[in-house]
């Protein structure tokens, strides 16, 4: 599902966010990255949705070397991984219908499925009784499952979620985790960059720790760090 | 594009226009006071044309026969004179319907040459149009050599001033018209350039969700469009009846200014202005969206 060989990335400005990374993820596994902030894990994801291209390596994703990917394919690349981003990236004026709804405008699907479809992930996320409300008038935990629902409606084959539990309080916290298994449970690959040692302990997944640009451990049903 | 699809960016496209309230006010300010200046300079403009045209127009000249030339003469210089390239018109000026117009020319002082009537010094003219005013100094002294004729009038010292005056007018003015013209597109394009530079975000956010450039530029295009519109509503529909409405009054309270008739005038300042602003809006507004595509 998404393979990385030999990947490195400098950015412009020097920084080497990546060294030598090699992930092999297959089809509906559920992975963290974890790592300390500035661990790389980000740059990762970027990568993933050919945000930003490697200086060194290959990227196969759902089959596709993102190498060869001109610029008319990337945003097909982008409906099959449906990310929730660290800092949610809602459109401030837009309720929280059109913002899930948005997603689907971008594949063209017909208009009569859009709003069956929407409300179908609302369900998902708990969140039918604000589709009209605008991101700002929501917690931070409601405005993270808008960011997931929205990374889901499209049913990609790959769910990406960067701190998707950050600044959310263990309960919220502990909601959004269940939201993602039930995910995965259908059939999608999920990805999740976290430094959240608590749920990463708990909740045993295969684990890919990175710091300082390199895969540091990879193991399956792992915990956060050796001392935890 | 699907039907439903191009629907929804013609919907996105208004909706944005609210939803981005202040900076669409003041894109739609800044398109209807440029194009409200850069009307009434034109007209303004076009207007002084007109006149100084007006005024060039009236430069004719004056070819005294001899006295003792006969009317087949008279008619043989005439039509020789009629073929050449240069002549817009001539007429053969009576020496007693010279006499009246110069008596009537100078007003209630005329009157004082009532007197000479009788001995009417003037001799019969030729009165001459050229086609161009420029060439009226050659063509002068072109008809002063035939030996019919006496003298030739032009008000030559006048002539050359007029010229002068009237070329460095029209060039100001299409100079003043062109750096307004531009300078308004520069600015009305860097309006909206702003409003669209606030999005930057939600441009880049269309874009991660797997939009295509199409699909984020359409929106744009019909919200520069409309602002080009609806920015354009107010100096055109102003200037149209302003000038119309002025047209009217200075033809009676001040004849002898002749303006530039209103139609099909204000049609054509309406259109041009329009196209004008549509253009600037869809051009500023696709050419700052093209900047933040690169996600």
């Amino acid at each position: 599902m998404i393979e990385m060989k030999k990947v490195g990335k400098t950015y412009p400005n020097g920084v080497q966010a990546l060294k030598d990374i090699n992930i092999h993820i297959d089809k509906e596994e559920f992975v963290y990255v974890v790592g300390p902030s500035g661990a790389g894990k980000t740059s990762i994801i970027k990568l993933i949705i050919r945000e930003v291209v490697p200086t060194e390596g290959t990227i196969h994703v759902n089959g596709t070397n993102l190498g060869d990917l001109t610029k008319k394919q990337i945003p097909y690349l982008r409906r099959k991984i449906g990310v929730v981003f660290q800092d949610f990236k809602l459109f401030p004026k837009l309720s929280v219908f059109e913002n899930i709804a948005f997603a689907l405008e971008v594949t063209e699907e017909p208009p009569d499925r859009i709003k069956p479809r929407v409300m179908e992930v609302l369900d998902l996320v708990k969140l039918k009784n604000k589709t009209r409300h605008k991101p700002r008038e929501l917690s931070g935990g409601e405005q993270q499952r808008v960011a997931m629902a929205r990374a889901v409606v499209n049913r990609p084959a790959i769910l990406i979620a960067d701190e998707p539990t950050g600044n959310l309080d263990p309960e919220t916290a502990w909601s959004i985790m269940g939201t993602l298994e039930d995910i995965n449970h259908r059939g999608t690959t999920v990805v999740m960059a976290t430094h959240n040692s608590h749920i990463v302990n708990h909740l045993k997944k295969r684990v890919i720790a990175i710091d300082d640009g390199n895969v540091l451990r990879d193991e399956w049903r792992g915990a956060y760090s050796y001392e935890a | 594009m699907k039907r439903n699809t191009l629907a929804r960016h013609v919907r996105e496209g208004i909706k944005n226009i609210g939803r981005n309230g202040w900076m669409s006010f003041a894109a739609i300010s800044a398109v209807t006071i440029m194009l409200f200046v850069v009307g009434v300079f034109a007209l303004v403009i076009l207007n002084m044309n007109n006149l100084v045209s007006a005024v060039e127009d009236d430069v004719e000249i004056r070819a005294f026969l001899e006295s003792d030339t006969d009317a087949e003469e008279q008619e043989e210089v005439m039509q020789d004179i009629a073929a050449a390239n240069a002549v817009e018109n001539v007429s053969y000026l009576d020496r007693d319907e010279g006499l009246d117009q110069f008596i009537d020319s100078l007003g209630s002082e005329g009157a004082v040459y009532e007197s000479i009537r009788d001995e009417n010094p003037l001799n019969d003219a030729l009165v001459i149009e050229a086609s161009t005013p420029e060439h009226t100094e050659a063509l002068a002294t072109a008809v002063n050599d035939y030996t019919a004729i006496e003298t030739v009038e032009y008000g030559e010292s006048i002539l050359t001033q007029l010229f002068t005056v009237t070329n460095y007018l029209r060039v100001i003015g299409a100079a003043l018209i062109i750096g307004l013209l531009f300078s308004s597109i520069f600015l009305i394009s860097n309006t909206i350039k702003l409003t669209i530079i606030s999005r930057k975000d939600e441009i880049e956010i269309m874009k991660l969700v797997g939009a295509k450039n199409s699909f984020v530029r359409f929106p744009f295009f019909i919200e520069g469009l409309l602002l080009g519109v609806i920015g354009a509503l107010i100096p055109v529909a102003s200037l149209m009846i302003g000038y119309f409405y002025l047209y009217r009054f200075l033809d009676v309270q001040i004849p002898f200014i002749t303006m530039v008739e209103p139609f099909p005038l204000v049609w054509q300042l309406a259109l041009i202005l329009l196209g004008i602003s549509i253009v600037v809006g869809v051009w500023g507004s696709q050419m700052s969206v093209r900047k933040f595509l690169k996600v």
